[in-house]
């Protein structure tokens, strides 16, 4: 299968003067439709990975390809516009903007997209509020409802623009392990459903065993790379 | 856009405090601004009023030596349909002498079509005994000389037209002209009463006139003389009032200095608060940017709440304004209870004051939006 997302030769050097290299030269194709879990002790640059994946942050040197397209030389607005058509982000502290409710979070992306929801958008909308079961709680205000919730109402939000990819940077670090259950057997039915391609990182290595692959990270560099 | 304006209603509705702290700041300026503005308008517009308000603006005479002339082309008629005039008024004005106890007091006699002069002069409201002449040789004097004099209404008066003859004349009313000297020194009368007297029929002295816009004076002034003969010259108040006019221009400076740094003031409050904000809703603004919101966008939050801020501000603030203004002129008064300085509103100016808040509203959240349209997300994803 074609790879939809692509690593190559990627370094990061943090700091100017005291410059400290967190990744060295990694090299990583994921294929369409995987589920991927990325693993790897704490400060080992997972995290800094992800961000360059999702094109949020740029590597000192090598390049992301998406769909075979370079992202080096893109400008600041056409990696806009290609975030938030192609990448579903769930962050680890969920992120959802405050002052809005919960479906007009969700609509977000769609917003940025088209400048406006017409029905259809709030149909989708309405649809993935139901998958992830906050249909009681979508007219609260993203405040007014629990940590879990939260994190379901992300995960509704990545999805509203069938992205291709989705990156999760530890999307239930803060979750109780049953609830982290729940989400992570949510987010296979819709990598199965949405064929979209998921990359995870996670603390949980049983949760991590559930991925078609798991790679991890060690000081900087793959140290290991497994597919089932 | 619609995002934007969308994101932006959110924010300013869930900082009430903030918002309702920008917009004080804003209502407070402006409503200053028109306070200030409308005073000094009304307080002009009453000086220019007392001052030229009873006069004529506009003055044609005989240039040279000659006191007269005739009115050949019909000037008085050409004025008249020349519509930035609002009054035009012939009269015949001539020094004569009023021989009383076997003194001489000397007076200028100006005759009048009351008609017309009514509309400069108010004389049918300044009369306050008697009424104005309407025939032959029927005059009246100021309340000044009257009183001195100890005349009385229907008292024959002697008075000498110099160089023809001693003509006796009937004292028919009193006038007020609120000026001590006119009051002491005009004898008014019919022009036609006047013209026969000096034995100078249909000739005419000078013709005043009043315009709309008394600032243009000079300009139409200029404009008139133009088109008339050399032998007659144009006057205006302006010419003949320049300390006045250096008075109400120095006033006018003074105000707009007032004007600039209350709004510079306002800026500062607005720009910093709006700066804030931006702090505060960095977090935001990075997930907002890490779901692919263009920097365009970003920025337009703060511009469109600016432009929000600055709607309301200034309609809010114009209301205080002219509240203020009003109440002003309602509660400061003169001990004859008629306004200190009367209630004035310039809409274009009240206009140009919510042009001018929205205007800044905008330039202060210029800085915050570029400040927003920089904003790297990578900083908030990576901190938490
Ligand atoms: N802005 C920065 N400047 C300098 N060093 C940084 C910066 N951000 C991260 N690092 C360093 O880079 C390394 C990798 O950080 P990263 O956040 O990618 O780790 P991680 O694998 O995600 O860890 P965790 O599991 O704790 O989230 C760490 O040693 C960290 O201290
Ligand atoms: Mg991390």
């Amino acid at each position: 299968m074609a790879n939809v997302l692509e690593l190559s030769k990627i370094n990061k050097i943090y700091g100017e003067k005291i410059k400290t290299q967190v990744l060295f030269d990694v090299d990583l194709g994921f294929e369409e439709s995987s589920f991927n879990s990325i693993i790897g002790a704490s400060g080992s640059g997972k995290s800094t990975l992800m961000n360059i994946m999702g094109t949020l942050d740029k590597p000192t040197s090598g390049d992301v390809l998406i769909d075979g397209r370079s992202t080096k030389d893109m400008s600041a607005n056409q990696l806009s516009a290609f975030r938030n058509e192609t990448i579903g982000f769930i962050f680890q502290f969920h992120y959802l903007l405050p002052e809005f409710s919960v479906i007009d979070n969700i609509l977000i992306p769609y917003e940025i997209k088209h400048g406006k929801v017409n029905a259809q958008a709030l149909k989708r909308a309405n649809d993935l509020i139901e998958i992830v079961g906050l249909t009681k709680v979508r007219k609260n205000k993203a405040t007014d409802i629990s940590g879990g919730q939260q994190q379901r109402a992300a995960i509704a939000r990545a999805l509203i623009n069938s992205p291709r990819i989705i990156l999760g940077d530890e999307p239930t670090g803060n979750l109780d392990s049953e609830t982290t259950e729940n989400v992570y057997n949510m987010l296979r039915d819709i990598n199965n459903e949405f064929k979209s391609t998921f990359i995870v990182i996670t603390h949980d290595k049983r949760i991590a065993e559930k991925a078609d692959r798991i790679i991890e990270i060690k000081d900087g560099k793959i140290s290991m790379d497994i597919r089932s | 856009m619609r995002l934007a304006f969308k994101i932006a209603k959110q924010f300013l509705k869930n900082n009430k405090g903030q918002t309702v702290l920008i917009l004080l700041g804003i209502t407070i300026g402006i409503s200053v601004q028109i306070f200030i503005g409308s005073l000094i308008d009304g307080l002009q517009l009453s000086l220019v009023d007392k001052t030229i308000g009873s006069s004529s603006h506009i003055t044609i005479s005989p240039s040279g030596r000659d006191n007269f002339f005739e009115d050949k082309d019909d000037i008085y008629s050409m004025l008249r349909a020349d519509t930035r005039f609002t009054q035009v008024s012939s009269s015949f004005d001539a020094a004569g002498f009023l021989l009383y106890d076997e003194e001489t007091y000397s007076l200028l006699s100006r005759g009048f079509d009351f008609q017309d002069a009514n509309g400069i002069y108010k004389f049918d409201e300044r009369i306050i005994e008697g009424r104005l002449p309407n025939g032959e040789r029927e005059v009246a004097l100021g309340i000044g000389l009257v009183d001195e004099l100890g005349l009385n209404i229907g008292d024959e008066l002697d008075f000498i037209i110099p160089e023809i003859a001693l003509e006796n004349v009937t004292l028919v009313g009193v006038f007020d002209l609120r000026i001590a000297s006119l009051n002491r020194s005009w004898m008014i009368t019919e022009i036609s009463s006047a013209q026969k007297l000096f034995q100078r029929e249909g000739q005419i002295s000078s013709i005043e006139t009043q315009v709309e816009n008394v600032f243009d004076a000079d300009i139409i002034a200029e404009d008139l003389s133009m088109s008339l003969s050399n032998s007659l010259q144009v006057d205006n108040w302006k010419a003949q009032n320049e300390e006045l006019l250096s008075g109400l221009t120095g006033q006018s400076a003074s105000s707009y200095m007032i004007q600039v740094f209350v709004l510079l003031a306002v800026l500062l409050g607005i720009s910093s608060v709006l700066a804030i904000s931006v702090v505060q809703k960095s977090r935001q603004l990075g997930i907002l940017k890490a779901m692919g919101i263009k920097n365009k966008t970003a920025s337009q939050i703060f511009l469109f709440q600016g432009l929000i801020l600055g709607i309301f501000g200034g309609i809010l603030g114009t209301g205080l304004g002219i509240g203020l203004t009003y109440i002003f002129s309602v509660f400061v008064t003169n001990p004859d209870g008629t306004p200190l300085v009367p209630f004035y509103l310039d809409y274009g100016f009240v206009a140009f004051s919510v042009a001018i808040a929205i205007i800044a509203a905008m330039v202060a959240a210029f800085i915050p939006a570029r400040k927003s349209s920089k904003l790297n997300p990578i900083e908030v994803i990576r901190n938490g």
